[in-house]
């Protein structure tokens, strides 16, 4: 009974995160300027790193963990350096 | 090793609870991001929900594991607090180049520059909001 509650909240939490993923793509679509979507993107990668988080819980492997460990690193690393390109046009100075 | 239906059931419950309140949590916070009028507006949403969501459902992972292997899996700990410090950091980053670019746009339609925020002046408070 509550394996199978487990299971459908597993799927529900599913749907929610790749409907918020839905809405970052949206936005990254919409926006209408440079900074909008710079936003849109950070959201969905971190919206991404929890669905592979929710994938780890499900199929009960460590493995995803560390996957999703890189894309919250990388979600960070790319919305600094396209923030310093809107401010300054170049990255490294 | 798929072991989800080896937790006992208050494990279930709680990983169940946890995981629902935190993907709940993360999409109001991109909603939103889809819905909020001016860009200043729309920074507060997701850094909000997304973090909220993050604590939720690492911890949901933390009990899920903990219970299944028998002893404190405590790693997805790394994961909220790079999370917690990692959104404000690019966030502001991100707000401090919008905000040069609006002045350097007012600057050279040749408008005052001294109110960088769109909706700071009491007269366009409603402009931004469309619906």
């Amino acid at each position: 009974m509550s394996q199978l509650m487990l299971t459908y909240s597993l799927l529900v939490a599913q749907v929610l995160l790749g409907l918020a993923i839905g809405c970052g793509a949206l936005r990254i679509f919409l926006g209408p300027r440079a900074q909008d979507r710079v936003l849109g993107f950070d959201t969905l990668s971190v919206n991404a790193m929890l669905l592979l988080l929710t994938v780890g819980i499900r199929t009960g492997e460590a493995l995803y963990f560390e996957a999703a460990l890189a894309m919250a690193l990388f979600g960070f690393v790319g919305t600094v350096a396209l923030a310093k390109f809107l401010l300054r046009g170049e990255v490294i100075e | 090793m798929n072991g989800i239906e080896h937790l006992p059931p208050w494990a279930a419950v709680l990983t169940a609870v946890f995981l629902l309140t935190g993907a709940a949590v993360t999409l109001i916070g991109s909603l939103g991001l889809l819905r909020l009028g001016t860009f200043y507006e729309r920074v507060h949403a997701p850094t909000l929900g997304t973090t909220l969501g993050t604590v939720f459902i690492a911890a949901a992972s933390m009990v899920c594991f903990s219970v299944l292997e028998s002893r404190a899996v405590l790693h997805e700990i790394l994961i909220v607090v790079l999370g917690a410090v990692t959104t404000p950091i690019a966030l502001t980053v991100l707000v401090g180049a919008a905000r040069f670019r609006d002045t350097a746009e007012r600057a050279q339609l040749g408008e005052p520059v001294g109110r960088a925020l769109p909706h700071a002046a009491p007269g366009d408070a409603s402009a931004g909001k469309a619906d």
